[in-house]
């Protein structure tokens, strides 16, 4: 195996105690006071993850806006300055290249956050459709933080020029965070309220710090990969690689109002028309287990007895206390009220499904700004 | 990392307390450290055989499934069912009420062959490099 990647905070990390692994050839902490600690941080508080071994592209210049729209399923016309999108990279065949967001910081220029693992793959797949448009790869000279929780804009708030006030979810502003140069955006991958927030990678140990120690007083704690999956399966966010691969869809995967598939055209339209008008093979649902035991990646589900499906994600779930999963089931049991299982280790296990998200905040006052 | 004199550990983890020829059954505290956070334990039930080396029960952390293997042979005589409810009792207390799995002993010589204290320490710190 060739040499870990390592983060700019990787010192900071290993001061803070942190249980370092691998995770897409990069060496990451997967918790820091422990997962269920961090977990409750995130839904009662604040934490703050570092995910600065994501990729960041940026697409600029003449033909920038088409290339995004002829890349990806979301619909780029719908975006505004200072607006992000979450969308798919999808194959001819419909299958998911990669799930991203996509930032509009003008008319022809766009930053796609894409995920760690796929960085090669994407870039690789985007450089294969950019026809000259300009595409440049900023994963490693852009660090990434996310500040999520119910606290994360009271801590946020003095450290910023942006105003946090007026910054609607799925918003983004540029300016600065404890002084340095920031993109401040209201977004995150844990179903809580928060911020992403991008700084040159030499420059994220700053930020770090600075909101280490100001979230310290509000219960803020660093939270690691192994909470940032606990948190994201309760939100029922797909995560690339379990619930999402090359041989997914997203219509499959119940992302449609993510694939625009009557604006303009892009890579993988016909094929996911061709499912929309059949209908899905399978379909990406939720599951709650009714015995003991917890489902986990790649355990077969049953209907009947016999196998329909697949888990994708399982955990149990810190907050409900209960055993949640997502998987893919044949669509005829997508909705069965009964007759479901999961078989742990040989054994089957009752389970029903039910509604996403599992675990959903109680809304305050900040407004939709998502399309 | 904790390792009580009083016990014997296997390389798998485990750490084994015998009385009258029955041993009492546990995963060590550098274990459930490892873990971290035990959500699920899974454990074998009374009468149930158990084979030194082989798999018995099952313990569940946030992220991972590990098996627990026995460290001796013989029959189950207790298993610990209160961690059903309770299973970071593991975490907090992985000598003591974190206990799995009272065992009667086939043949009490097998403890011998379990390491000490102190030869456990050495192979963690081993282990670790």
């Amino acid at each position: 195996m060739s040499a870990l990647k390592r983060t700019p905070l990787y010192a900071a990390h290993q001061a803070a105690g942190a249980k370092l692994v691998e995770f897409g050839g990069w060496e990451m902490p997967v918790s820091y006071a422990g997962i269920l600690d961090e977990h409750r941080a995130v839904r009662t508080a604040a934490g703050l993850f570092d995910v600065s071994h994501m990729g960041e592209f940026e697409i600029s210049g003449p033909g920038a806006a088409g290339l995004c729209q002829r890349l990806t399923t979301n619909d780029v016309n719908l975006l505004v300055d200072g607006q992000v999108q979450y969308t798919l990279l999808c194959r001819e065949d419909g299958g998911v290249v990669d799930d991203i967001t996509l930032y509009r910081r003008a008319a022809d220029r766009f930053l796609l956050c894409v995920n760690a693992g796929n960085i090669a793959k994407d870039w690789a797949w985007i450089q294969a459709h950019a026809e000259g448009v300009s595409v440049e790869d900023r994963s490693d000279a852009t660090g990434l933080l996310a500040l999520q929780g119910p606290r994360a804009a009271e801590i946020l708030a003095p450290l910023t020029d942006v105003d946090l006030a007026t910054l609607r979810t799925f918003r983004f502003a540029e300016g600065a965070v404890a002084g340095r140069p920031a993109i401040v955006s209201r977004t995150g991958y844990t179903g809580e309220d928060g911020f992403e927030l991008y700084a040159a990678a030499a420059e994220v140990p700053v930020l770090w710090e600075a909101l280490v120690e100001a979230g310290a007083p509000a219960g803020l704690q660093p939270v690691g990969l192994g909470a940032r999956d606990t948190l994201r399966l309760e939100a029922a966010l797909a995560l690339y690689g379990n619930d999402l691969d090359d041989a997914t869809t997203p219509l499959s995967a119940g992302l449609a109002r993510f694939v625009k598939l009557d604006s303009d055209d892009f890579v993988g339209r016909d094929a996911l028309r061709a499912e929309r008008d059949a209908g899905s093979r399978r379909r990406l649902v939720g599951l709650e287990l009714r015995g003991a035991g917890i489902a986990r990646h790649g355990y077969p589900i049953l209907g009947a007895g016999q196998p329909i499906g697949i888990v994708t994600s399982g955990t149990r779930s810190p907050t409900l206390e209960r055993a949640v999963a997502l998987g893919y089931v044949e669509t005829a049991w997508a909705e069965a009220a009964e007759g479901l299982t999961v078989e742990i280790r040989g054994r089957q296990v009752a389970a029903a499904i039910v509604p996403t998200p599992f675990y959903r905040r109680a809304r305050k006052s900040t407004p939709k700004g998502g399309s | 990392m904790q390792a009580p004199d009083t016990l014997r550990y296997s390389e798998e983890h485990e750490w084994v307390r015998v009385t009258d020829g029955i041993a009492v059954i546990g995963i060590t505290d550098h274990a459930q450290d490892e873990l971290g956070d035990i959500v699920f334990v899974e454990l074998p039930a009374k009468d149930a055989a158990v084979t030194k080396g082989k798999p018995f029960g099952v313990v569940e952390s946030v992220k991972a499934v590990s098996d627990v293997y026995s460290p001796v042979t013989g029959t189950v005589v207790e298993a610990n069912d209160a961690l059903a409810d309770t299973p970071e009792v593991v975490n907090t207390d992985p000598y003591g009420d974190g206990w799995m799995a009272k065992v009667s002993l086939a043949d009490p010589a097998e403890v011998e062959q379990l390491m000490t204290a102190a030869q456990y320490e050495e192979f963690v710190a081993k282990e670790k490099s």
